[in-house]
C-alpha cells in the first residue's frame, strides 16, 4: 500500500495536479509516525510512510492547508473522510484545494497498548496472522494483535470513503459496529456509579487541551477556553469540578457534528476515554431524532440544526432523568 | 549494602506511612502508571515511568498563592499557606531526580520561590535504579546514569530484594527510620543486575544522541535556523509535552473569584499555547513556529546559557511517548545537529 | 508576613492626574504613608487590582521623590480600563521592585544625556529626567526630545513646561505629528526631529517609545554617527511573576523582567530578534 501510494503521489506532483502531500513521516522508531507535508518526490521516498502505526487524522491540517496556493493531495483514511466531509460542510475547508485520495484504514495499532502490557524497549512489530510479534530490548514478546489496536478502531464504523477523488483499493462497507456496547453500560450504571465513573477518568485531564486541538471538529478561531473575557479561560482547575465542565462543554459543542473520529482519546496523555461523551451524543440523537451519521454527506441538514414539528420534546431530558 | 525483601515491601510502605505521608507510583487501570498517596494495601508499580512526572510534589500543577478581600475601596491580603508537612516520594526515576536539580536552579534562584522551598525543604525523595529502560529513554546523553540516581537516598532491586543507600543528611534520617527492618545484604547479585542494565543502556537506540551542537554559544545559529517551519508543521499547539515534562517550569498567575473573595492561583502554563505572551498591545510569538522554537530553545540553549550548559532535559522519554502527533525533542535535536 | 516576592504589599492611590486622554498619572503611598518600597529609575513595580489582573508597570517617580511613588499609565487592555476608572482613595496590590535600572550611577554619570520619548514612552524616562534633575551636578547637558500625536497626548506637559523648560542646562525640544490649533512648536515625527536636531555624538541616549519610533530614530542616530553602545531603551513583554521564572518575557536567555527591562543595544544585538 504504501508504495503505491509514493508512487500516486510521485505522479501527480509531477505532472502538477497537487504542489503538496499531506501524509505521515517515519520517526526514530518503528511507531512515532508524525503528519507531515511533502513537497518533492526526494521527500516522498525519503520519509513518507503509511503502515499499522498511521493512525493520525490529517483532515484538521487541511483547514489550514486548503486554503494555501495550489492543490495539495490528501490520503484520507475512510473515517478520515468524513470528518473532511464535515468541515467541507462547515466551509472550514476548500474543497476544490485538495485532492483526496481515499486509502483502506485498516486497523491502526496503538504502542501505548503494547506498553500496557508491560512490554517495552520496542525495536519493531509485526503481524503475524493475528499475533502481533514485538522485537524489544528484551527479546521477542508476543500478544494478540486485535489488543494492539488504538481504541477508536476497536469499533470501526465503516470502511467506506464518503469523499474522494480516485481511490487506491477497494472501497469498503459502512459496518455494524459494536460502538455504542460502552455508552449502553454507563447508561445502565445508576447516576452515582456513572457520576464516579466520569468523575475518575475526568480527575485525570492535566488540561494540555490535546483532545480540543486535535478535533477535526474544534475549529474555532478563538475558542471560549482561550478567552479571558469568557469567564472560563483557566489553564488548571480553580476547583475540582473545572475540568470535567471543560469535556462536557467541548461535547455539546461537537455534538451533532462529530463524526466519532476518536481522536480525542488517541491523543489524550492520560488514556480518558473522551469519545464515550461523543457517543453518547451521537447515540441520543440517533434514538431521538433517527439515525445521523455526521460527515456522512456535505448537504444533509444535521438533526441539531433542523427544526421539525415532530422533533422530540426538550423534556424528554427531563423525564429520563427522573428514572 | 542494607537492604529488604521484596516481600516486606507492603510493610515498608506501612511504617514509612505511619510517621509521614507516602507517595508511590502504582498502576492504573489502563496499564499506565501514576503516583498515588500510599494507602494500605496498594502496589508499586513495575512501570518503568510515571504518565506525570514527579514535578508536581514540589511544583503542583494548580496552587493558591495568596487571598485577597476586597471591601470598599478596601483590600485585605490573606497569606493562605499552611504549615508544612514532611513527606515521602519513593520510586523516584533517575531522570526524575535529576529534574528536581533543574527546577531548583529557576525557583531557588534569587528571589527564592518560597512555595516550591517549603515542599522541597519537606519532601524526601528516595529514588529507584533502573533496570528495564526502554527504547524511548535518553537520559544518558545529559549525563545521568539511571543505575545510579541522585536523590537523598537511593534503592536497587536485585529481583529479590531492594538495597538502600543514603546520599545526604535526609537520606540517612530516612533510612535510620526504617533500620529496624533493614539487614545487611551481599550486593553479588544486584551487582550483576546492575551490569546488565548498563550493557542495556549503552545499546538503547537514543543512546548515542549528541548535544554537541547545542549550549548558550549557540543561541543565534539554532534560532534562525531554517528547520523550525518543518519541524513545527504539524504541531498542535497543545500543552502535552509541557505538562508530562518533568522540567517544564512555566506558569501563569490567575485571580478566580469565588464570592467570597478573590483567590490568587498559580498553575502550570505552556509556551505553545497562544496567549503564552500575549499583550494587550500584541504578540512576540504570533505563530507556532515561535512558540515551538521557543521550547526547544530554551531546552537546549537558553537554559544552558543561564546554568553553566547545564540542558533543561533529562531524556525521560515522555514527550516521546506521549506528543499526539510524535514530534520531539529528539527529532529536534537530530534535524538541528551541526555536523 | 511577606516574606515571598508573589505576596504584594498594600498601596493606596492618593492622587489622580488625568494627563491626555487615555493616560492617567497615579500617586501611590503605603496605608501608613510613605513610599511603598525604594526604586532606581527604570525599575519596575507589578501593580494588580485582585480579580482583575496583574500587570508590570514602570514606576515614573523619580527615587529622589521621597514622599510617594507615580505610575504614568495608557488605557489599553484589561487591567488598565479597571484603574483608569478608580476613585481616589482606592487600594492596589503593589509588589517589587522589579528589574534592572539605567545604569545613573555608572555609564550615566557625567555624560551629556540625550533623552528621545514617544507617547507614553516617556513614563519610564521622567524616573531618570527627574532622577539627574536632582542630581544635576552628577551630569552634563541634557536634552530631551518628545513627541506625541498631539499637544493633548504628551503625557506630564504641565511639569514639562513649568520645571523642566525652566531648568538651567536642560533643552526640550517637544514635538507633535499633526498640525494642531494653539501649537506652534515643532510638527513632525520624532526619527525625523532627531536627525534635524543633530545633536553631537558625545551625548548618551535614553529612548523610549513605540516600537517604530525606536526602529526609525536608531537607525537616524546611527546616520548621525551614535554607535549602540551609547544607545539604551527599554522593553516591555508579556510578564506574570516578575522574578524570571514564569518563562514567557524572555528574549533569547534574557528576562526582561530580571535581566532587563534596560538595554544596551549592542546587548539586544545579541538576541534573538523576537520581540
Amino acid at each position: 500500500m504504501q508504495e503505491a501510494m509514493i508512487n500516486r503521489a510521485k505522479q501527480l506532483l509531477a505532472d502538477g495536479t497537487v504542489n503538496r502531500v499531506i501524509g505521515w513521516k517515519r520517526g526514530e522508531f518503528v511507531y512515532d509516525v508524525t503528519p507531515a507535508i511533502f513537497e518533492t518526490a526526494e521527500e516522498i521516498d525519503a520519509e513518507f510512510v503509511y503502515d499499522d502505526f498511521t493512525a493520525a487524522n490529517v483532515s484538521k491540517y487541511l483547514v489550514k492547508e486548503s486554503k494555501k496556493d495550489g492543490k495539495i493531495l490528501a490520503f484520507l483514511k475512510p473515517c478520515d473522510t468524513y470528518s473532511f466531509n464535515q468541515l467541507t460542510k462547515e466551509h472550514r475547508v476548500v474543497r476544490d484545494n485538495v485532492y483526496i485520495i481515499g486509502i483502506p484504514g485498516g486497523p491502526k495499532l496503538d504502542a501505548e497498548k503494547i506498553k500496557a502490557k508491560g512490554i517495552t524497549g520496542i525495536l519493531g512489530a509485526k503481524n503475524d496472522n493475528g499475533t502481533l510479534v514485538i522485537d524489544t530490548l528484551y527479546g521477542e514478546e508476543k500478544m494478540p494483535y486485535y489488543e494492539a489496536l488504538s481504541t477508536k478502531c476497536e469499533s470501526c464504523k465503516s470502511k467506506k470513503h464518503v469523499v474522494y477523488d480516485e481511490l487506491i483499493g477497494e472501497d469498503g462497507d459502512i459496518l455494524e459496529s459494536n460502538r455504542f456496547d460502552m455508552v449502553e453500560k454507563l447508561e445502565n450504571m445508576s447516576a452515582q456509579e456513572r457520576y464516579d465513573f466520569w468523575r475518575e477518568q475526568l480527575s485525570k485531564c492535566i488540561r494540555c487541551n490535546a483532545c480540543r486541538n486535535v478535533c477535526p471538529a474544534c475549529t474555532c478561531e478563538k475558542c471560549v477556553f482561550d478567552n479571558p473575557n469568557s469567564g472560563v479561560e483557566n489553564k488548571a482547575p480553580a476547583d475540582s469540578f473545572e475540568e470535567n465542565m471543560f469535556h462536557i462543554i467541548r461535547a455539546f459543542h461537537v455534538a451533532g457534528r462529530c463524526t466519532d473520529c476518536g481522536e480525542c482519546s488517541r491523543v489524550c496523555p492520560q488514556n480518558i476515554p473522551l469519545h464515550l461523551l461523543n457517543r453518547k451524543f451521537i447515540k441520543d440523537i440517533n434514538s431521538l431524532y433517527g439515525n445521523y451519521q455526521a460527515g456522512e454527506d456535505t448537504t444533509s441538514r444535521a438533526p441539531l440544526n433542523d427544526y421539525k414539528t415532530d422533533d422530540c420534546e426538550a423534556s424528554i431530558v427531563h423525564e429520563r432523568g427522573v428514572e | 549494602m542494607l537492604k529488604i525483601s521484596l516481600d516486606k515491601l507492603d510493610e515498608l510502605f506501612e511504617a514509612i506511612s505511619a510517621s509521614q505521608t507516602l507517595y508511590i507510583p502504582t498502576d492504573r487501570e489502563d496499564g499506565s502508571a501514576a503516583y498515588r498517596k500510599y494507602e494500605s494495601g496498594m502496589k508499586l508499580s513495575n512501570a518503568l515511568n510515571t504518565v506525570r512526572s514527579a514535578k508536581d510534589f514540589f511544583f503542583p500543577q494548580t496552587e493558591n498563592l495568596v487571598d485577597f478581600k476586597m471591601e470598599g475601596k478596601n483590600i485585605e491580603v490573606i497569606d493562605v499557606r499552611k504549615e508544612s508537612e514532611d513527606f515521602v516520594v519513593f520510586g523516584v526515576r533517575a531522570c526524575d531526580a535529576r529534574s528536581f536539580t533543574i527546577l531548583d536552579k529557576v525557583f531557588l534562584a534569587e528571589p527564592v520561590d518560597s512555595y516550591y522551598k517549603t515542599r522541597r525543604e519537606h519532601g524526601t525523595v528516595v529514588t529507584m535504579a533502573c533496570t528495564r529502560p526502554s527504547e524511548t529513554c535518553f537520559c544518558g546523553v545529559f549525563g545521568i546514569d539511571a543505575t545510579a540516581p541522585e536523590g537523598d537516598a537511593a534503592c536497587w532491586s536485585d529481583g529479590e530484594s531492594l538495597f538502600f543507600e543514603a546520599h545526604n543528611e535526609k537520606g540517612e534520617k530516612f533510612i535510620s527510620s526504617i533500620s529496624s527492618m533493614l539487614e545487611d545484604g551481599d550486593t553479588a547479585k544486584l551487582d550483576e543486575v546492575r551490569e546488565k542494565t548498563r550493557s542495556i543502556l549503552k545499546k538503547l537506540p537514543l543512546a548515542g544522541l549528541s548535544t554537541e551542537s547545542f549550549g548558550g554559544d549557540r543561541m543565534m545559529e539554532h534560532f534562525n535556523s531554517d528547520k523550525w517551519g518543518e519541524l513545527s508543521e504539524s504541531c498542535l499547539g497543545c500543552g502535552t509535552c509541557t505538562f508530562v515534562c518533568p522540567t517544564c517550569q512555566c506558569y501563569d498567575i490567575k485571580d478566580f473569584n469565588t464570592g467570597h473573595g478573590i483567590k490568587r492561583f498559580r498553575c502550570w502554563d505552556s509556551c505553545m499555547y497562544s496567549d503564552f505572551t500575549k499583550m494587550a498591545h500584541g504578540n512576540p510569538r504570533l505563530t507556532q513556529l515561535e512558540r515551538f522554537r521557543q521550547r526547544f530553545m530554551h531546552k537546549l540553549v537558553y537554559f544552558p546559557a543561564n546554568n553553566n550548559g547545564e540542558f533543561g532535559c533529562v531524556g525521560c522519554g515522555r514527550c516521546l511517548s506521549k506528543c499526539p502527533i510524535s514530534m520531539n525533542i529528539v527529532k529536534v535535536m537530530k534535524a538541528l545537529e551541526v555536523k | 508576613m511577606n516574606n515571598d516576592t508573589l505576596i504584594p504589599y498594600i498601596g493606596v492611590v492618593t492622587d489622580i492626574r488625568q494627563d491626555t486622554p487615555d493616560v492617567k498619572t497615579f500617586r501611590v503611598v503605603s496605608p501608613e504613608g510613605g513610599k511603598v518600597f525604594e526604586h532606581m529609575p527604570g525599575q519596575c513595580a507589578m501593580l494588580s487590582i485582585p480579580g482583575v489582573g496583574e500587570g508590570m508597570f514602570s514606576i515614573t517617580s523619580s527615587p529622589t521623590n521621597k514622599d510617594f511613588m507615580e505610575f504614568s499609565i495608557k488605557k489599553c487592555g484589561c487591567l488598565t480600563t479597571w484603574l483608569h476608572a478608580m476613585d481616589v482613595g482606592q487600594q492596589i496590590t503593589i509588589r517589587g521592585p522589579y528589574g534592572n535600572h539605567f545604569p545613573v550611577e555608572t555609564d550615566l554619570k557625567g555624560k551629556d544625556l540625550l533623552f528621545i520619548a514617544g507617547g507614553i514612552g516617556l513614563a519610564p524616562l521622567r524616573s531618570v529626567i527627574n532622577y539627574v534633575r536632582d542630581n544635576r551636578s552628577d551630569y552634563g547637558d541634557v536634552q530631551i526630545v518628545y513627541g506625541s500625536r498631539s499637544k493633548d497626548d504628551l503625557v506630564d506637559y504641565k511639569e514639562i513646561i513649568d520645571e523642566w523648560m525652566a531648568d538651567d542646562g536642560i533643552e526640550v525640544n517637544l514635538t507633535i505629528d499633526n498640525p494642531q490649533d494653539g501649537w506652534d512648536g515643532h510638527v513632525g515625527f520624532v526619527p525625523n526631529y532627531v536627525k534635524e536636531l543633530n545633536p553631537s555624538i558625545s551625548k548618551t541616549v535614553l529612548i523610549c517609545g513605540p516600537p517604530i519610533m525606536i526602529k526609525f530614530t536608531l537607525a537616524g542616530l546611527k546616520e548621525l554617527g551614535f554607535t549602540e553602545t551609547q544607545v539604551y531603551t527599554t522593553m516591555e513583554l508579556r510578564m506574570k511573576c516578575a522574578v524570571g521564572k514564569c518563562g514567557r518575557c524572555n528574549i533569547g536567555n534574557k528576562y526582561v523582567c530580571k535581566d532587563g527591562p534596560v538595554f544596551r543595544f549592542d546587548q539586544l544585538d545579541e538576541l534573538p530578534d523576537e520581540y
